[in-house]
C-alpha cells in the first residue's frame, strides 16, 4: 500500500466523500441533499476498490447507489406539501456537541491503540470466497436475511397501499 | 507515506458523526434517514477496513458481515420510507417535530 497512486487515490476518494456528507448536511434542498448522498455512496465504494473489497464495491454502487437513493427520492416526491427543506430543529448545537465528542473518542480510539496489522497485501479476489462462506458456515443467516427481505417487502406494500374501498 | 488502518478508521469516525448529526438535527424525516444511512456506510467502512489490515484466520468474514449489514439497511430503508409516506398521508407533515401525537 505505498506505491503514489494508492495514497492520491484514498485523499481524493476520502475528500469526496467526506465533502459530499457535509454537502448533504449544508445543502438546503433535500433533492440536492440526496444528489450529496450519492457522491457520499460513490466515494466510499472507490474507498473499498483501494481495500481491494471488489464484490462490496459493485454492491455498494447497484444497492445505495441504485436503489436506496432512488427511493429517497421517491419519498421526497411522494412527499410535497411538507416542503423541500432540510432545515435543522432547535436540537442543532446539542447534535453538534453530541458529533463532535463522538469524533474526538473515536479518532482518540483509532490512533491510540496499538493494532494487530498485517503485512500481507490486498486479496486478489473476493467474490468466490465470499459467496462459499455464505452458502457454508453462514448459511443461516443468509436464510434469516431472506426472510426478512421477504418482510420488509410485504410490509412496505401493505403500509403505502390505499385503503380499499369498502364492499357492499 | 502510507495509507493505513488508521486513515480509514479516521474517515469511518468523521462520515458516523456527520451521520450522528444529521440524524439527531434534521428536521425532515427524509434526512433523518440519510443520516442512518450515512451511519451504515461508516460502520461497513470501519469493518471493510479492519478485514484488509487486521491479523486474521479469516479476513474474508468481515466482508460477509457487511453484506449482512447492506441487506438490513436496504430493508429498514424500504420499510421507513413507506412510513414517512403513511404518516405524510395522515399528517400532511414529514417534520419530525410536528409529529407530537404522543406528546402531553
Amino acid at each position: 500500500m505505498d506505491d503514489a497512486g494508492t495514497i492520491i487515490a484514498f485523499y481524493v476518494l476520502a475528500g469526496m466523500t467526506i465533502g459530499s456528507a457535509l454537502g448533504v448536511v449544508v445543502v438546503r434542498n433535500l433533492i440536492h441533499a440526496v444528489i450529496a448522498l450519492i457522491g457520499t455512496f460513490a466515494g466510499l465504494a472507490g474507498l473499498f476498490v483501494t481495500l481491494s473489497a471488489d464484490f462490496i464495491a459493485i454492491t455498494q454502487i447497484l444497492i445505495y447507489i441504485g436503489a436506496i437513493s432512488i427511493l429517497f427520492l421517491f419519498a421526497i416526491v411522494l412527499t410535497p406539501q411538507s416542503g423541500r427543506n432540510n432545515q435543522e430543529t432547535f436540537l442543532r448545537f446539542p447534535a453538534l456537541a453530541l458529533s463532535g465528542l463522538v469524533l474526538a473518542v473515536l479518532v482518540y480510539v483509532a490512533v491510540d491503540t496499538k493494532w494487530n496489522v498485517t503485512e500481507q497485501d490486498g486479496f486478489a479476489e473476493t467474490a468466490g470466497t465470499i459467496g462459499e462462506l455464505l452458502l457454508d458456515k453462514y448459511v443461516l443467516p443468509f436464510e434469516i436475511a431472506s426472510v426478512l427481505l421477504l418482510v420488509a417487502v410485504l410490509g412496505s406494500i401493505v403500509l403505502v397501499r390505499p385503503e380499499p374501498a369498502e364492499e357492499d | 507515506m502510507s495509507v493505513d488502518l488508521e486513515h480509514y478508521l479516521i474517515v469511518g469516525a468523521i462520515l458516523f458523526s456527520i451521520g450522528l448529526y444529521l440524524t439527531v438535527a434534521k428536521r425532515n424525516f427524509v434526512g433523518v434517514l440519510m443520516g442512518i444511512e450515512m451511519m451504515f456506510n461508516a460502520v461497513n467502512l470501519t469493518f471493510i477496513a479492519f478485514s484488509r489490515f487486521a491479523e486474521s484466520d479469516q479476513p474474508l468474514a468481515g466482508h460477509v458481515f457487511v453484506v449482512f449489514v447492506i441487506t438490513v439497511a436496504a430493508a429498514e430503508a424500504a420499510t421507513a420510507l413507506a412510513l414517512a409516506v403513511m404518516v405524510y398521508r395522515t399528517r400532511d407533515t414529514v417534520n419530525v417535530d410536528e409529529i407530537d401525537l404522543l406528546k402531553w
